[in-house]
């Protein structure tokens, strides 16, 4: 267990519970009172979604590594990080370490695949962007709506790095991909961008911490979500800009969707400020789909269905046309409009 | 042919349309002309389904069906079609998905079999050239920085694409230059058919001078209070709607 990650599922004292202020939406010990049993050893099955783009591939399947946990990409390259898990009712743990060395371009496709149920898993991720180097992390979480999943990255990018990443989640009973972004700007970006679509009782939390530590960076974030039924999103998003990040720009945007009356979205946008000279804004809003737009659809011969499906699709579908990478971006879109 | 009978329209616990009765025969184009707050718009709203418009009395038939029993996308594919006063602008969809994703719809929903891409785009070329539109705009998102014009344009584009038998106009000259105007007329003109009746409601004469119609009505208070030939509308526009409303208290 790397100490930059701060639970031990052998432990149920390391278990997160509303009292911490970071963890007040994702009640982690509310679910899990006791140290989960260690899951089993299992095979790996399917390809997983984004095998036709190749690649290197890290997997871990119920926690364990089959093959290597660590991996170095220079020049351009396609990571697969496959966090695999087939487990009932037991827990599991893996961490994975990514280096992007000056000048890589690095395509890194991260998975969390959930077969089985009520499993618990905890999957972290180091990432190092070293100067110059240009990271894409795609995050697609597609788990059973009674597994709890804990989903935590370090990322630390050098000065003149850039890092961009866009987490899809479609929840569980608790379901938090977290992102702590050490941002050592000098010309870095980082976009941080997402989108939930959660529907029946599930849940996702959508976190991130983005640290501006020196001058010149630029942020940029998106996140748009769907919550239907009885299901809640959970946004925590932090920009904090220390003290002498000057000409920092940072843009945080969060758009949420409440499609049924007793589906919840919880929003905690902040921006923490210490530097002088620096644009920051965010945006947050939180509606339901337009009513008049369904009707004319309606009218012109679209079943209400499709119509909501339509325009969920178009109030998304943003995020993922920002998706840099051409090839997985197609997967995504292609992901999404089957699940709408 | 539409045969609305003793029609009753409440939006929320406001009664709007008090036992209107109307025919229109296949074939015809029929006005309906009031002052504001008659209902004319309710009408519209009404006759094409919207939430909110709940029909307490009456009855619509519509070539037989009851529509009254239909959702709106049911009606639009019995031919139902409803031109917006304010057309809605749908961000993220572009117009022409929209426009082949309701017509595949309709059809399915008649048991015919669906337009293929290429034979849509060939379609779909051949209209927006024939109302003078610019082909790229439609792959922009549907009415989204559209101008009023082009609002109304893409409306009449859409009724030639998907070719409604009972086509109801709300208001369709507001906001329209005189240029516009005469395109947008010219495009229902040309829909002018023995199949297709037309419910024309405006609260101006104006219209009147490009689309002619067969017959005029006049509502007021929820009601048809007068009925006549196209002369009617010119006596509208002389005289004003003053001796059908109800007297002033």
């Amino acid at each position: 267990m790397s100490a930059l990650f701060d639970i031990d599922l052998a432990d149920a004292s390391t278990f997160p519970s509303r009292r911490t202020e970071a963890w007040k939406y994702s009640d982690l010990r509310r679910y899990l009172r006791e140290a989960p049993q260690p899951s089993p050893t299992t095979a790996i099955g399917a390809p997983g979604p984004f095998y036709d783009l190749g690649g290197e591939a890290i997997v871990f399947a119920n926690g364990r590594a089959v093959g290597v946990t660590d991996f170095i990409a220079s020049g351009e390259q396609i990571l697969r990080l496959r966090y695999m898990s087939d487990a009932v009712g037991t827990g599991h743990s893996a961490g994975a370490r990514v280096v992007a060395r000056p000048g890589a371009r690095l395509l890194l496709l991260e998975t969390h695949e959930g077969a089985g149920s009520a499993y618990v898993a905890h999957n972290t991720l180091e990432l190092d962007v070293a100067a110059g180097a240009e990271v894409t992390r795609v995050v697609l979480a597609e788990e059973p709506e009674d597994a709890l999943s804990i989903a935590q990255a370090q990322v630390r990018v050098e000065a003149g790095g850039v890092f961009r990443q866009t987490v899809i989640a479609t929840g569980a009973k608790l379901q938090r991909v977290e992102t702590r972004i050490e941002h050592h700007a000098r010309g870095a970006h980082v976009q941080a961008d997402g989108l939930y679509l959660l529907d029946g009782a599930r849940q996702a939390d959508l976190t991130s911490v983005v640290r501006h530590l020196d001058r010149d960076g630029t942020t940029s974030q998106l996140i748009k979500g769907v919550a239907r039924d009885t299901a809640r999103g959970v946004f925590q998003g932090k920009i904090v800009v220390e003290r002498g990040a000057d000409g920092t720009d940072a843009r945080m945007g969060h758009h949420a969707l409440i499609a049924s009356q007793r589906a919840e979205i919880d929003a905690k946008p902040e921006l923490i400020i210490y530097a002088d000279d620096v644009q920051c804004a965010h945006g947050n809003t939180v509606g339901t789909l337009d009513e008049s737009a369904l009707f004319y659809m309606q009218q012109r011969g679209v079943p209400a269905d499709e119509a909501r499906a339509l325009l969920t699709q178009a109030f998304l579908i943003e995020v993922v046309d920002r998706i840099e990478h051409e090839g997985a971006r197609e997967v995504v879109r292609e992901w999404l409009t089957a699940r709408l | 042919m539409l045969s609305i009978s003793n029609l009753h329209v409440s939006v929320g616990d406001k009664p709007i349309l008090k036992g209107l009765t109307l025919d229109v025969p296949a074939g015809e184009v029929h006005a309906i002309m009031g002052p504001n707050g008659a209902g004319k718009s309710t009408l519209g709203y009404a006759l094409s389904g919207r939430p909110g418009y709940e029909a307490t009395e009456g009855s619509v038939e519509w070539n037989g069906a009851d529509l009254l029993d239909l959702d709106p996308a049911e009606r639009a594919a019995k031919g139902v079609f409803l031109s917006f006063q304010y057309p809605i602008e749908i961000p993220g969809v572009p117009a022409l998905t929209f426009v082949r994703t309701a017509l595949n719809a309709q059809k399915r929903a008649r048991g015919e079999a669906e337009v293929s891409a290429p034979e849509f785009l060939r379609l779909v070329k051949a209209a927006s050239k024939a109302l003078k539109m610019d082909f790229d705009m439609l792959k922009r998102p549907l009415n989204v920085g559209f101008s009023g014009g082009e609002k109304k344009r893409m409306e009449i584009l859409q009724m030639a694409l998907l070719e409604p038998s009972l086509l109801i106009l709300d208001e369709t000259d507001s906001g329209l230059d005189i240029d516009a105007l005469r395109i947008v007329a010219d495009g229902v003109n040309a829909l002018r058919s023995p199949e297709r009746s037309m419910l024309v409601i405006t609260h101006y004469q104006r219209l009147l001078d490009y689309i002619k119609p067969d017959r005029v009505h006049v509502l007021a208070a929820g009601r048809i209070v007068a009925s006549g030939g196209p002369e009617l509308a010119l006596q509208l526009e002389a005289e004003g709607y003053d001796k059908y409303l109800p007297a002033a208290a």
